[in-house]
């Protein structure tokens, strides 16, 4: 499988505008045909920047100060235009984020797949076989009914199988996935990374795999290497550096990542990565690391070769060891004797005529929180919207603390308003951008608590130290502040008019799994301190062993298991939880 | 809880720095300094100037006969003289600012019941969106120039009828525009927050929707503006407008067309403030729009880089 060096980028080096800071620094790396190389990394590291650069593109703005990139001993750098037109698509291929954006929506699958191979004529001689023959390889059923079909008729999964075919249908040499499997659901997401790696493995694809989740990519490539703040810190075999870490950022990434297995306490990274042009002259990562000596800040440490891995780190030797034991196993209090606070008897809701969720029944305990878990379509956010009061054609029951809750948020009361609380997934939607963060939080006191106006500013403040932000962040506005404290914020938000329930609806999915760790113990720490009820939905199995005491999971609108969280994970009853702890990925390198 | 309390107590959210940063504002200002920007501001800066200066600086009284009809440019008169022998550079000095001081109060009179109406029809949905919408669709099935004379010739030409009828003909292109851009923002997860916070619905428009509209409305603004300008001109030139021997540049162009022969810059001067004006307001609210939606910006990870760099800069 394995065969020669097929793709070598040296010293690649990438800047915004000709003569503006480094977002990539010095990256170096091979991959030998039939390998795939996992590039991991946070928001802002600088993945994406490398990929494209693979494909000898740079963004708008930033432009390739340095470096090669060798492909089959061309460097595609120094290609003239035309030439490079000639190898992306025939020779190196790139396979999008969001297929649903990617793909051309007016054409129809078929049609799709044939462009890309019309685009290189001479690769084959009849487009439209082999455009089948990829189909097939992708696993996608390729029957001419399927072939007729338009993007939007297509699945998630589906659409990324077509992506992959169109990228792997020239035969290329290279491929580049940019996440390609972010936004599917597990299983599907599974399937796509077999997918991949048959395909590489059986043609001799040498392949760069862009992701920010370490679970998923340790399941699938050999060598992984780790970018922070545009440089890679670490790179070697995936199961060396996921079993035995050495660069303290990686160690601490590993340590956010929640595992299904284990019930521990996440320890996230505080602070935020410095961005292009504030990086400073020595290692980046000096200012959140704890094995720091006044040398690190001196000059970015040259990569360390030792255990059969580069580590940019000058205290590689001496830091190494088992890494930092992973922290005890968080108490947890059973909960199965306290009152519900808010109970659900057979609440059924549409979408129009579409039935999606059915005869849900639910009791959420005092002072405990349940984990809500089910794939993307499975009804867990319609649910937490049925009770927030945000979506009204249910029918059935829902109880909160003995009063009946209407449908709709007009029949509510300001005091029921207030004791229910929702936090929204995304933090980059959920804060008006044009309102400080003083605006945001304090808006909810007026409405629901009518506290006159000199009080708000010092509420909202001490709101906002409760999420670990301090008062300079009152005049601020969303678009300063990163993903994760702007998710504090809303936070804040939610708790700063003191509710008995808080909903969370997947509030860490837009966020770094650094970051995720930081929040889940916020919201851990304040559901214990303020005896808070709590829902919380997440798709991601491995969260909720971090959080909840109870787990129910829903499948297409219906609650098919529910229990107390380790009797859910470790003896699922139903075949439809075996499957999705099944497929989960795990934090493990590869073999 | 306690520990920013003390240091937080005259920190109040409506501090000295939000007047610093205001988004609008601060997007104006980046626009001004793009190219389009620059030109945009300066051809309809000087073109105000000329109108708000100008009534103040006419060599000869503008509506004195002084000299042959359609005489040539000469020494005492540098744009010759119009089809009654009056001075045509005090006439386009004098003409300027009744016909923009109503322009601008058409604008704002069209924005603003535009804007109401679009922001209600998106965010109430329902019976409210029927009722406005259709009614909106009623008046753009009338053209706007016509739409405006029917109001003129029935009642006569008024002032303030002007202003009045030109505004209510935008409103409803205005209420079209910020229907659509509402439709976008009412779906937005902070809505839903303010929603579930308990907001009555007409502090959520003003105070959660409206916000966000700033670079459309601005947009329409700039656009509106310059139709209002033309149209305006328009009934000047039709006779419905400010009424002789008042100067206006619109009339003008339509009192001395007989003469364009004789002397040509009666007619030119006039159309081509107006054109110059149409101009650079247009190119400004473009600049506006282009740094608001950025346009020229690269996407996602770079725009972050791109955004920061523009913050560092500023």
């Amino acid at each position: 499988m394995t065969g020669e060096i097929r793709l070598h980028v040296s010293d690649l080096t990438i800047r915004i505008g000709p003569p503006g800071p480094d977002v990539v620094s010095e990256i170096s790396f091979a991959v030998a045909a039939g390998e795939v190389l996992g590039l991991v990394g946070e928001s802002g590291s600088g993945k994406t920047t490398v990929a494209l650069a693979l494909l000898g593109h740079a963004r708008r703005g930033l432009h390739i100060a340095s470096g090669e990139v060798r492909l089959d001993g061309v460097n595609l750098l120094a290609l003239p235009k035309g030439d490079l037109r000639e190898v992306r698509g025939a020779r190196v291929a790139y396979v999008p984020q969001d297929p649903s954006a990617a793909l051309n929506p007016t054409l129809r699958v078929g049609a799709q797949v044939a462009e890309a191979l019309r685009v290189h004529p001479g690769v084959v001689e009849d487009p439209a076989a082999r455009a089948v023959e990829v189909l097939r390889e992708a696993r996608l059923d390729a029957t001419p009914d399927t072939l007729r079909r338009y993007p939007h008729q297509l699945s998630g999964g589906q659409q990324q199988r077509v992506a992959l075919a169109m990228a792997f249908c020239c035969r290329p040499r290279l491929i580049v996935l940019d996440e390609p499997t972010t936004g599917l659901d597990v299983s599907t997401q599974r399937h796509v990374l077999d997918t991949v790696r048959s395909l590489c493995g059986s043609y001799g694809v040498a392949a760069v795999y862009v992701s920010h989740d370490l679970a998923v990519v340790g399941g699938l490539v050999g060598e992984v290497a780790v970018m922070y703040a545009g440089r890679i810190v670490e790179r070697g075999p995936t199961a060396k550096v996921f079993a035995d870490p050495i660069h303290p950022y990686t160690r601490r990434l590993l340590a956010a990542v929640p595992s299904p297995d284990r019930a521990e306490e996440l320890t996230g990274i505080e602070g935020q990565p410095p961005r292009p042009g504030r990086r400073g002259a020595g290692c980046s990562f000096a200012p959140r690391c704890d094995f720091v000596i006044d040398e690190c800040r001196v000059a970015p440490p040259a990569p360390v070769a030792i255990d059969s891995r580069a580590v940019r780190c000058i205290r590689a030797e001496e830091i190494r060891g088992p890494s930092a034991s992973r922290p005890a196993s968080a108490p947890r209090k059973s909960s199965a004797d306290r009152a519900a606070a808010l109970s659900l008897r057979s609440v059924s809701a549409r979408y129009g005529r579409r039935l999606v969720l059915s005869g849900v029944d639910l009791d959420v305990p005092r002072e405990s929180c349940v984990a809500l878990v089910g794939e993307s379509g499975s009804g867990k956010t319609t649910l937490a919207r049925c009770i927030a009061g945000l979506h009204t054609s249910w029918s059935g029951q829902i109880m909160f603390d003995g009063t009946r809750l209407e449908p709709g948020l007009r029949g509510r009361t300001k005091d029921t308003l207030r004791r229910v609380q929702y936090i929204f997934q995304n933090p980059y939607a959920s804060l008006n951008p044009r309102k400080t963060i003083g605006q945001i939080v304090a808006q909810p006191l007026e409405p629901l608590l009518g506290l006159p106006f000199r009080h708000r500013a010092e509420r909202a403040a001490s709101a906002l130290a409760d999420v670990s932000l301090s008062a300079d962040f009152l005049d601020r506005y969303p678009d300063q502040l990163s993903g994760g404290e702007r998710q504090r914020v809303a936070i804040a938000r939610a708790l700063v008019v003191e509710p008995d329930l808080l909903i969370c609806d997947e509030v860490t999915s837009a966020l770094d799994v650094s970051v995720q760790a930081v929040i889940v113990e916020q919201l851990r720490r304040l559901q214990r301190e303020r005896q808070l009820a709590m829902i919380f939905i997440t798709h991601n199995l491995a969260l909720v062993r971090s959080i909840a005491q109870t787990a129910v999971v829903l499948c297409d609108g219906a609650v098919v298991e529910s229990g107390p969280v380790d009797q859910v994970l470790e003896h699922p009853a139903n075949p439809y939880t075996v499957a999705l702890i099944k497929d989960a990925p795990v934090l493990s390198g590869r073999e | 809880m306690a520990v920013a309390a003390p240091s937080v107590a005259g920190t109040s959210p409506r501090g000295t720095s939000r007047m610093v940063r205001h988004p609008w504002l601060s997007t104006a200002w980046r626009a001004a300094r793009t190219l389009r920007g620059v030109v945009g501001l300066s051809l309809s800066g000087s073109i105000v100037l000329i109108a708000i200066i100008g009534p103040f600086v006419t060599p000869d009284p503008p509506d004195a006969l002084l000299t042959l009809t359609f005489a040539k440019p000469s020494s005492h008169f540098p744009l010759g003289s119009d089809f009654l022998g009056r001075d045509v550079l005090s006439r386009v000095l004098d003409g300027g600012w009744v016909l923009l001081v109503m322009a601008a109060l058409a604008t704002a009179l069209g924005i603003i019941a535009g804007a109401a109406a679009g922001i209600s029809a998106a965010y109430l949905r329902g019976r409210s969106d029927a009722l406005i919408m259709r009614t909106v669709d009623v008046i753009l099935a009338f053209p706007q120039l016509v739409f405006a004379l029917l109001l003129l010739s029935v009642l006569g030409p008024q002032l303030w009828l002007i202003v009045l009828a030109v505004g209510l003909s935008h409103a409803p292109q205005v209420a079209r525009v910020i229907r659509s851009a509402t439709l976008n923002i009412s779906e937005r997860d902070y809505v839903k927050v303010a929603e579930l916070q308990g907001m009555r619905p007409r502090r959520i428009m003003t105070s959660e929707i409206l916000p966000n509209l700033v670079s459309p409305l601005t947009v329409e603004t700039g656009l509106r503006l310059t139709y209002s300008i033309v149209i305006m001109a328009g009934l000047s030139f039709l006779g419905f407008g400010q009424q002789p021997p008042a100067a206006n540049w619109g009339l003008m162009i339509n009192e001395n067309r007989t003469g364009l022969p004789l002397n040509p810059w009666a007619v030119i001067v006039p159309a081509a403030l107006i054109a110059l004006l149409t101009i650079g307001t247009n190119t400004f609210t473009d600049a506006f729009a282009r740094v608001a939606i950025g346009i020229d910006r690269p996407p996602e990870e770079s725009a972050l880089i791109d955004e920061l760099t523009l913050r560092e800069s500023r």
